[in-house]
């Protein structure tokens, strides 16, 4: 049990009074590379905010390995990258600064930064194509630049399992197939992701199963079905055959 | 310059200048890069009413401003956590209340001219013992931004990513304001508590005009603090005008320069590139 990353038993979420995440049950094993989709408000954000503990449960039960959120103290096994919007604030601050920070659960307090906390931040950067803008500031960056620093932020963690909302969203497409390649040597190393996605695009391939939110119920699970033809350009319009007909847009 | 040192008073003064230039900046970087620039501000109001019961009851202001800034902190922080709209309104109410109690307290002990020197600063004015406590304080901020720092930089940049990175949020959120709390007081002597914010904000802002990174904001506002503070303090005495405003007009002038130099240094860059 302890090895599974993340659990949700009847998962429930209220904002003020109104309910955004209804009656989710959501296990992610070791390996796994799951994507969370469905259309803006469906709750994909919420939920994976709810498999990590961010947001209190009204109803359910969240687990990180076996261990409720409040009572996990191993973070450094899961790496966050939330919504490229956050990036920054307002002081400048480089990209191997943000980079660096990724490191934090694996530092101690009183102890400087070690040989290895630069190595691994030395790695995150090369992953990701920013080494050469590493001394940039990051609010000068693109937005798929920016994104790939977050990502790199989680990377320097070196955490067993890694949770991203919307690594995809507005990023251009050198950027995804970045993001792409990177999270395919991720998956060879056998780590856990659960992403939150609008469209796949050249994710689609690593995607070991989906799952599909609608008012914040699933309403689909399962595997997505292997881009073929005209579906595997990147960029293109998809619709999944599962989708229900009455929301084709659902996953475009 | 030198012989003025020889004034026991100027001494003091002089090392109270550099001791907020170093402090107020320094938390004040975390501060704006939490996107709390006003705080300092707030806690400076409600200090007001710890100056105003030191006054009336005899007894240290310096102590009772440090005490109640230091709640009214944990006040402000609590009320942003738990309030997500209305929020402001909670905190406009602590604020003025702080205001009016400090110049109510203050009235009713007969010393309301004492408060001007609270209020605008009268750093020329810095007993033996006010230094003692202002550099037990610079002290104390400086040795917390060093220890936390790096934790605090996290929570600063996205509190979500710092309760994922399994960082004591609510303790590095409670740090960050009473650290705050605490430079408002160093920074009160100085330049008065109508305008500590000023020495909070306005080095960091001519900082990051030049700077590209955290750490080079932190050291770069320090360096304007320091100079803003001493200079301020040097032309005050030698054309004989308020050393508050004067240190504040100063930073003031020095982020204008910042500003015109930052951009010639971003358009030399375009250029070249």
């Amino acid at each position: 049990m302890t090895t599974t990353p993340f659990s949700l038993t009847g998962g429930e979420v209220r904002y003020d009074r109104r309910s955004v995440l209804r009656g989710i049950d959501l296990t992610v094993r070791p390996g796994e590379v799951v994507a969370i989709m469905g259309s803006n408000g469906s709750g994909k954000s919420t939920l994976i905010r709810a498999l990590l503990g961010l947001i209190p449960l009204s109803a359910g039960r969240a687990e990180l390995y076996g261990v409720p959120p409040a009572r996990f103290r191993d973070w450094k096994r899961i790496g966050y990258v939330p919504q490229r919007l956050s990036i920054g604030g307002g002081v400048p601050a480089t990209v191997r600064e943000i980079v660096a920070s990724g490191r934090i659960a694996r530092q101690s307090r009183l102890r400087p930064s070690s040989a290895a906390d630069r190595r691994a931040v030395d790695e995150a950067l090369t992953a990701v194509g920013m080494a050469d803008r590493a001394r940039d500031p990051a609010q000068e960056l693109s937005g798929g630049q920016q994104q790939r620093v977050l990502i790199a932020r989680a990377l320097a963690g070196e955490p067993e399992a890694f949770v991203m909302d919307e690594p995809t969203a507005g990023v251009d497409a050198r950027s995804q197939e970045t993001l792409a390649a990177t999270l395919s040597e991720l998956v060879g190393q056998g780590r856990t992701v659960v992403l939150v996605a609008h469209e796949l695009g050249p994710l689609e391939p690593l995607i070991t199963r989906s799952v599909v939110l609608e008012a914040g119920r699933i309403v689909h699970e399962g595997v997505p079905p292997m881009p073929q033809g005209e579906c595997a350009r990147p960029g293109h319009d998809h619709v999944h055959p599962h989708a229900s007909a009455s929301e084709p847009r659902l996953l475009s | 310059m030198i012989e003025l040192l020889s004034y026991d008073f100027l001494r003091r003064a002089l090392i109270a200048a550099v001791l907020v230039g170093v402090a107020a900046p320094a938390v004040g970087t975390f501060i704006v890069q939490r996107r709390l620039a006003l705080l300092g501000d707030g806690i400076g109001h409600i200090a007001l009413t710890g100056v105003g019961l030191g006054l009336l009851t005899r007894s240290s202001p310096t102590i009772l401003a440090l005490v109640v800034s230091g709640l009214g902190a944990v006040a402000i922080e609590l009320l942003r956590v738990r309030t997500r709209t209305g929020g402001d309104v909670a905190l406009a109410l602590l604020f003025y209340g702080g205001l009016a109690g400090g110049v109510l307290f203050a009235n009713l002990s007969g010393g309301s001219a004492n408060l001007n020197s609270y209020l605008f600063g009268s750093i020329s004015s810095v007993s033996p013992g006010d230094l003692w406590v202002v550099a037990g304080l610079a002290v104390a901020v400086v040795v917390i931004l060093a220890v936390f720092g790096r934790e605090l930089f996290v929570l600063c940049q996205d509190e979500e990513v710092a309760r994922a990175s399994g960082l004591p949020v609510r303790f590095l959120s409670l740090l960050i304001a009473v650290t705050a709390a605490l430079t408002v007081v160093v920074a009160m002597r100085a330049v008065g508590l109508l305008l500590v914010s000023a020495l909070m904000v306005v080095p960091v802002a001519a900082a990051q005009q030049l700077t590209r990174g955290f750490r080079a904001t932190i050291g770069l506002a320090v360096v304007v603090g320091v100079v803003a503070a001493v200079g301020g303090l040097w032309v005050s005495v030698d054309v004989d005008i308020a050393p508050g405003p004067t240190i504040v007009l100063l930073a003031m002038a020095v982020f204008l320069a910042a500003v015109g130099t930052g951009r010639l240094i971003r358009m030399r860059r375009t250029e070249g590139s």
